[in-house]
């Protein structure tokens, strides 16, 4: 690894800043004016703040989603025809049954998964958003890049809980003794999780390095 | 080895220096440049051998890695990742039962258990996601890499099927599926008797072929192979190639 923090921060030249336009998906270099990477097809995008419509768009519908998520019940369990009792549970709901029976270690999963990692998500990414693009140090700039590929790696693990949700009601279908049913809530949870990561996607890294002064003032 | 010619580079500084000797690059046209996908660094693409690894020099992210005979590894990797979830969609997945009643399930059947539930989309989306994606991604690969590995010129549309193979990488979600798996297998538990089967372990090595998939994978190799083969991908009305090989690299900050 090229330790870059302890480079003297010389400055690099950007393709921006040549006057050329990078793909952001092979990174091929491109005349300014060319629209479409000719190796690869993906649209040419200069790296500049209105790329960020896009992210705050995608990232209003997460959260919009987010809402019945927690709201409605995730799946509702039916057992010996309503003599056990019938339960619905939400998502915080099952977190608190799992401790009630004592599995800690499953509860932490799913509480991580579905309540840390979503919260955590909108936050980092508004944040992200609302920093990019103004001056900092290279040592912020690294820390917003890590930042950013934490939230890129992270985002699709959130998806736990809405595939336990199809795994339980496709198997636990035995009639009379146990069903359980999804609810409403897993598909706004589905769609959420789906925004986010979208949102993430459709921040420009770059605009994390664009702030950058041109040269240390050290 | 096939394919895997020009890689990049080392990093290139605001001044050219040395570099603008040997003209390997343009930069009113961009030609034998690469930029970071992450800071837009500017990088002069270079012969790399197989198993170095350029970095960014300014973000350190990884700009390329070839690997000996990647190509070969990566089409056996997905072809294996094909046989898996063909067989992860037929085989009983888990099987249930408790007081007399059971129940197996392949994926198959769960996708007719549902198939006219107000939650259709739900189903779909989530065997999209752990066998459409992962199986069409397969196929793109193999589609893109194999007259490579061959040295054969790529078939149409080569780029745009590994540009789609890209873009649905996140959205394959086969070892998310197996912690849910886990999940789920806990919390019912207490409910009834669990029995896993083939399609379950099925998954569980997928997660492995995936691994190793994602070791070989080096994204600018590949790029560069199917531009190499050639896909006509000059700009500009006379095609101005970069000249492919060189002799002395400048002498820059070279991290391995």
């Amino acid at each position: 690894m090229s330790a870059p923090t302890d480079q003297p921060a010389a400055p690099v030249l950007t393709a921006h800043r040549a006057g050329l336009i990078g793909c952001h998906r092979c990174g091929r270099v491109w005349p300014l004016e060319q629209d479409r990477c000719r190796r690869c097809g993906a649209h040419l995008v200069p790296p500049d703040r209105r790329g960020l419509q896009k992210v705050w768009a995608w990232w209003l519908a997460g959260i919009i989603a987010y809402i019945p998520a927690n709201v409605f019940p995730m799946m509702s369990t039916r057992t010996f025809a309503g003599l056990a009792g019938n339960s619905e549970a939400t998502i915080l709901g099952g977190v608190m049954e799992l401790i009630h029976y004592g599995s800690w270690d499953i509860a932490i999963i799913v509480f991580v998964a579905s309540v840390i990692v979503p919260v955590g998500k909108f936050i980092a990414i508004a944040w992200l958003a609302i920093v990019a693009g103004r001056p900092a140090t290279t040592d912020q700039a690294h820390t917003r890049l890590k930042i950013y590929e934490v939230v890129e790696f992270i985002g699709r693990w959130s998806m736990i809980d809405v595939f336990v949700v199809a795994i339980l009601s496709a198997l636990v279908q035995l009639g009379f003794v146990a069903s359980i049913h999804p609810g409403p809530a897993a598909v706004s949870f589905a769609l959420s999780v789906a925004f986010t990561m979208l949102s993430a996607q459709s921040f420009d890294a770059r605009l994390i390095w664009r702030g950058l002064p041109l040269r240390s003032r050290r | 080895m096939t394919g895997l010619r020009r890689a990049c580079a080392v990093g290139w500084r605001h001044y050219l220096g040395p570099m603008e000797r040997d003209k390997t690059y343009d930069l009113a046209t961009g030609a034998g440049l690469m930029a970071c996908p992450l800071c837009d660094a500017l990088h002069v693409e270079e012969d790399l051998d197989p198993g170095e690894t350029a970095r960014c020099v300014r973000c350190g992210t990884v700009l390329a890695k070839p690997r000996d005979g990647a190509f070969a590894q990566l089409i056996a990797l997905a072809f294996t990742s094909m046989v898996l979830l063909v067989g992860a969609v037929f085989f009983p997945f888990l099987e249930v039962s408790t007081m007399g009643f059971g129940n197996a399930s392949s994926l198959f059947d769960v996708a007719l258990a549902f198939a006219d539930g107000v939650l259709l989309p739900l189903v779909i989306a989530v065997l999209a996601m752990i066998i459409g994606l992962p199986i069409t991604r397969s196929f793109l690969l193999v589609y893109t890499l194999v007259p490579l590995a061959q040295g054969r010129p790529p078939h149409r549309h080569a780029a745009r099927a590994f540009r789609w193979s890209e873009i649905l990488r996140p959205w394959s979600m086969a070892e998310i599926f197996v912690i849910g798996t886990a999940v789920a297998l806990v919390k019912v538990a207490g409910l009834a008797t669990v029995h896993l089967g083939p399609a379950f372990w099925a998954f569980c090595a997928l997660i492995f072929v995936n691994l190793a998939s994602r070791a070989f994978m080096c994204q600018t190799s590949i790029w560069d192979a199917i531009e190499d083969a050639g896909v006509r991908t000059t700009f500009g009305p006379d095609p101005v190639r970069p000249q492919p090989a060189r002799t002395d690299p400048p002498a820059l900050a070279h991290d391995a």
